[in-house]
């Protein structure tokens, strides 16, 4: 196995793991206010310093893994739902609902998704769960192409004639035959997509339009950073840090399971 | 002799390749070919290959790849054509009532099921069975075709066993709900001559005790002279010659027949 793999497994997993233990391994409660410790520096009682509310930095970030992890997990899963749905039946059934769907698909693909978001939000509120959704229903498309070619080339497979030799239905031929056997590629760009819905949420939270404070995310302890870059250094670093190995860690883990089960690798 | 199926002026013809490239694999078509299966017969179906053999016989259930239109004909079965008859009408057909077994089992089956799980499927797409008791009778239909172990082959996955195994698997499957029909499509032709033996005589041997007819396809006339009574000779789409092996062998009539039968006997002499 690779070493690339390995490391990236390591990191997801004791992330993971942080955010599972969150509560045991936080030092302070996140939301906890301290007047008397304002933008403290870092040291053995706050690991990572404070904010400018006195709040405990290494704490906000144990609980923003949390929050960064589940979003990322939770939107592309939905995510991969609808591209699922939408591209097995665009594949599978070819002619006219294949032309409808792809349509919707590159219609989709020309709205700057990122603005679309922030629109969104701005007219919803910013909830996690908004977030998650609207981060979902946006980044689909990727998955309804790759399922559809997948698709595409396995129904002239001969086990798919015998499927339909045996009396099987569409529906037990799309769900037990085709996707099974071409949801590889599927999971390894959901793997990327984890870490670029990470991103969105970091960049929505550093927006002002994500998660909103006082619940703790890696994106809006970097706004707060913002104002106070030129004093207190470790505001900006350690969440800058944890967002960079995080998604370090989902792009080396799909670049290896790319290279062992696709043989090919996106650094090459 | 009551005839269980009856093919009547089966036309199909391929819409044509859009890119060039495709040009040069001519498309097999067939043409008015009519053919009879009786009950609990078997009948060969000789012919090269392209001669629309394969083709002819996935149109009685309808799988044909997409790009094929069956243009006329009728396929009576049990009385009903099965040409005209609804979808989801004819899906209780396949597998239930016709069923097929083709060449390069391993193919034909799914990578990523257990070739136990894939004789079960029969059964729980056509009856109303939970999973445990599919199991145990796809086990039971493991041991009727002959797998040694068939508890532990259930497990096995397609590429774990060898040509041979992964055609009784398909045996398993076909006649797992009893049909009338079996469309054996070369069933042997990838297969060791001593392998091809053991699954002929399988055939043999569950004909006898369930009771199908069988419509052999192939292109092995010794095959044909070993199992089947009555046989049909397409070329070029057509059905060139049908009837008795010893007549044909004795006195074969189509040109193409002529050169099947020299092939035959120049080998056995």
């Amino acid at each position: 196995m690779k070493a690339s793999l390995i490391i990236g497994v390591v990191i997801i997993t004791v992330l993971s793991l942080v955010a599972v233990f969150a509560p045991i391994i936080s030092t302070h409660d996140p939301a906890e206010i301290d007047r008397d410790n304002l933008l403290v520096a870092p040291s053995r009682r706050h690991l990572m310093g404070t904010d400018s509310l006195g709040r405990d930095i290494f704490s906000r970030i144990v609980y923003g893994a949390r929050i960064s992890l589940s979003i990322g997990i939770i939107a592309v899963g939905i995510a991969t739902l609808i591209g699922i749905f939408l591209g097995a039946l665009a594949g599978f059934y070819g002619r006219w609902v294949d032309s409808l769907i792809m349509r919707f698909v590159d219609l989709m693909l020309c709205f700057p998704t990122f603005f679309l978001i922030l629109a969104v939000v701005a007219i919803l509120e910013p909830s996690i769960y908004n977030i998650m959704v609207i981060i979902g229903l946006t980044s689909w498309m990727g998955t309804a192409r790759l399922i559809r070619a997948e698709i595409l080339s396995l129904k002239e497979r001969e086990f798919i004639q015998a499927a339909r030799a045996i009396g099987a239905s569409n529906l037990r031929i799309i769900i037990r035959h085709l996707i099974p056997n071409g949801i590889g590629p599927v999971i390894i760009s959901a793997i990327l997509g984890i870490a670029g819905a990470i991103l969105i949420e970091s960049a929505l939270s550093f927006l002002g339009l994500g998660v909103q404070p006082p619940i703790p995310s890696w994106g809006n302890i970097l706004i707060e950073a913002k104002s106070t870059l030129g004093i207190a250094w470790w505001l900006t670093l350690y969440p800058g840090l944890f967002i960079l190995i995080t998604i370090l860690g989902f792009n080396l883990v799909a670049d290896g399971l790319r290279e062992r089960f696709l043989g090919q690798s996106l650094n090459e | 002799m009551n005839n269980l199926l009856t093919l009547q002026n089966l036309s199909i013809e391929f819409r044509k390749p859009r890119r060039r490239a495709d040009l040069s694999q001519a498309a097999p078509e067939v043409k008015e070919a009519s053919l009879q299966v009786g009950e609990n017969e078997i009948v060969g179906l000789v012919g090269e290959s392209g001669s629309g053999k394969t083709v002819s016989t996935l149109a009685i259930t309808r799988i044909l790849p997409p790009n094929a239109q069956i243009k006329s004909g009728q396929a009576v079965f049990e009385g009903k054509d099965l040409l005209k008859m609804k979808e989801d009408e004819l899906r209780q057909v396949r597998g239930k009532k016709i069923a097929y077994i083709f060449q390069e089992p391993t193919m034909y089956l799914n990578p990523l099921l257990t070739v136990g799980t894939q004789v079960a499927e029969v059964l729980t797409a056509h009856q109303k069975k939970d999973k445990l008791s599919a199991e145990q009778e796809a086990i039971r239909l493991l041991s009727n075709v002959a797998i040694p172990g068939p508890a532990q082959v259930f497990y096995d996955y397609p590429h774990q066993l060898s040509g041979g195994m992964n055609q009784r698997i398909m045996i398993a499957q076909a006649l797992a709900l009893r049909p009338r029909l079996l469309i054996a499509d070369e069933p042997t032709t990838n297969l060791d001559v001593d392998t091809e033996n053991e699954i002929l005589e399988l055939l043999l041997d569950l004909q006898k005790e369930i009771g199908f007819s069988c419509l052999f396809i192939t292109h092995n006339l010794g095959l044909v002279k070993r199992l089947c009574r009555r046989v049909y000779v397409m070329y070029a789409g057509r059905v060139v010659e049908e009837g008795d092996i010893e007549g044909i062998f004795k006195n074969p009539l189509h040109a193409h027949t002529k050169a099947l039968v020299g092939a035959y006997l120049k080998l056995g002499s």
